[in-house]
């Protein structure tokens, strides 16, 4: 019972070593990785970007009552680029990643296995690692910091649309303060953020179809795994990257 | 007889606690078909992984083509691999790609070839199981019979010397059921290859095999020619060839005694 999870993390480290080489070669066949980046990404572009919008909207009216207590509502626009760039885009996006694209992959991946699709291809001496899931897997992986990048955009508009069409702050100011306060770090955290947060989502979706029980009970339930555990983890990384970026 | 394709000899195989094969011995002749028969549950479709590499044996050998199957590193086991064919209970098509695709899939892999004979060649093997017809159909419009012809010709694509089926009448209507009896010797007659076919349909291996094996709790309890297994005095494999509910394999999972277990 007690080595249950420790003997987990140690068969997906196992699973993304034998993944990462057979990344390569899956690589020489770009579009099977530009076919899954449409499907992990531009097919969770509607969600990402609605959801980046109200999250900005939201930032832009707790931000403005929290800085107007001290007249400082000119700041609005640092705030929630910080906010957006540092931590909001990457963790909410990576949330949503799991539940929209990962579901989708742990559960294709999984019907293909509880299919014997995997075994065929085995057969037919065609690995399935390199075959179905390192595509998915870079798919995953490139689409992360995309959906990030007009996630934060969108929830500049948002918290812009707020601040200054509805608050009333000085949209020079909003702006002007945003351009010299945002350094480039703090854009380089936020992708730092993405990039882990989509090897982190897509290895877990990924391995948990790969290695679902092939019924349809397994399959729901490694669905279910994917979604709380990229959760988690996603929410872990995030501090520890946070704490590294804040100690440098 | 010349050198065996398939030879197993002294296989243990279990999971966990539960044994399935304790002591089995089988060879596969070339160029014949050969049908492995048995109740359900006694590991047929194990005995198919078996000698495909995808599991392991606890013990004993397994020999294909001469070369022994549980040591190949796995590079070796893939080029193995190449020289047979498999046919899966469901199919198991590749469901985002087309009829066509998939049964071009395994080429596609493993040569370089131009589109015209690439395409030339995936027709063939389509006609050969009647349906090249349907060949812009993808898996989902596909009838189960329709589907299994489909994972034929693919399964054939690539020339293999050895072909295995995998319940391949299960869920059939009758008609479908004869066209792929009827493909499953043509095949074999017309390409020359060695195939072995794991069933437990009685009549319709009777029409095909040159050889059979009945399995029963992870052992040969029989072998011969159909008519010798047929005329066999043995009471398990009379029970199984006649389709008797109760005998030597009994009708009763194991259970405690129906009135003890009524009354507690």
């Amino acid at each position: 019972m007690m080595f249950e999870p420790i003997q987990r993390i140690g068969r997906v480290g196992v699973f993304f070593g034998r993944l990462l080489v057979q990344c390569g070669p899956a690589l020489l066949r770009p579009r099977a990785v530009v076919h899954q980046i449409f499907n992990a990404g531009a097919r969770s572009l509607i969600i990402i970007m609605l959801c980046g919008l109200f999250v900005g909207m939201v930032l832009g009216l707790q931000g403005f009552d929290l800085l107007q207590r001290f007249g400082s509502e000119d700041a609005l626009g640092v705030a929630a680029a910080l906010g957006l760039l540092k931590e909001l885009g990457p963790v909410v996006t990576a949330l949503l990643f799991a539940g929209r694209a990962g579901t989708s992959l742990t559960s294709e991946i999984g019907l293909m296995r509880a299919t014997d699709q995997l075994t065929a291809m085995e057969i037919m001496a065609v690995d399935p690692l390199r075959h179905v899931v390192a595509p998915r897997f870079l798919g995953g992986l490139i689409a992360m910091p995309l959906l990030v990048a007009i996630f934060n955009l969108v929830g500049l508009f948002g918290a812009q649309l707020i601040g200054v069409q509805l608050m009333g702050v000085d949209p020079g100011a909003f702006w002007s303060q945003m351009q010299s306060a945002v350094e480039l770090d703090d854009v380089s955290e936020g992708i730092v953020k993405s990039v882990c947060f989509g090897i982190a989502c897509s290895l877990i979706a990924v391995y948990e179809g790969y290695n679902a029980e092939p019924t349809a009970a397994g399959v729901g339930l490694a669905t279910t795994r994917t979604v709380v555990i990229s959760s988690v983890l996603t929410l872990l990384i995030d501090y520890m990257l946070t704490a590294a970026f804040l100690g440098r | 007889m010349s050198d065996p394709v398939v030879q197993v000899s002294g296989l243990r195989y279990g999971v966990g606690r539960r044994r399935i094969f304790d002591g089995l011995d089988l060879t596969v002749a070339r160029g014949k078909v050969t049908a492995v028969m048995g109740p359900s549950g006694t590991g047929k479709t194990t005995l198919l992984r078996l000698i495909t590499g995808q599991v392991m044996p606890l013990e004993g050998e397994v020999t294909v083509f001469g070369q022994s199957v549980p040591t190949l590193p796995k590079l070796e086991l893939y080029a193995l691999r190449r020289r047979m064919g498999m046919l899966f209970q469901n199919g198991a098509l590749l469901t985002d790609l087309s009829v066509f695709e998939n049964v071009a899939f395994p080429v596609r892999e493993h040569a370089r070839l131009p589109e015209s004979v690439l395409r030339a060649l995936v027709l063939s093997k389509l006609h050969a199981v009647g349906l090249r017809g349907a060949a812009d159909l993808m898996p989902g419009q596909l009838s189960g019979g329709m589907a299994r012809r489909v994972a034929l010709a693919r399964a054939i694509v690539m020339d293999p010397e050895l072909l295995i089926y995998d319940e391949p009448f299960v869920g059939l209507d009758p008609i479908s059921m004869g066209v792929i009896v009827r493909l499953i010797r043509e095949l074999n007659d017309a390409l020359g290859i060695t195939s072995i076919v794991v069933s437990h349909d009685v009549d319709e291996l009777a029409l095909i095999s040159h050889h059979s094996y009945l399995l029963s709790e992870g052992k040969v309890v029989a072998q011969g020619s159909p008519a010798e297994l047929r005329d066999s005095p043995l009471e398990v494999v009379r029970q199984f060839m006649s389709g008797e509910a109760d005998g030597p394999v009994p009708f009763h999972y194991p259970a405690p005694d129906y009135l003890e277990q009524l009354r507690s």
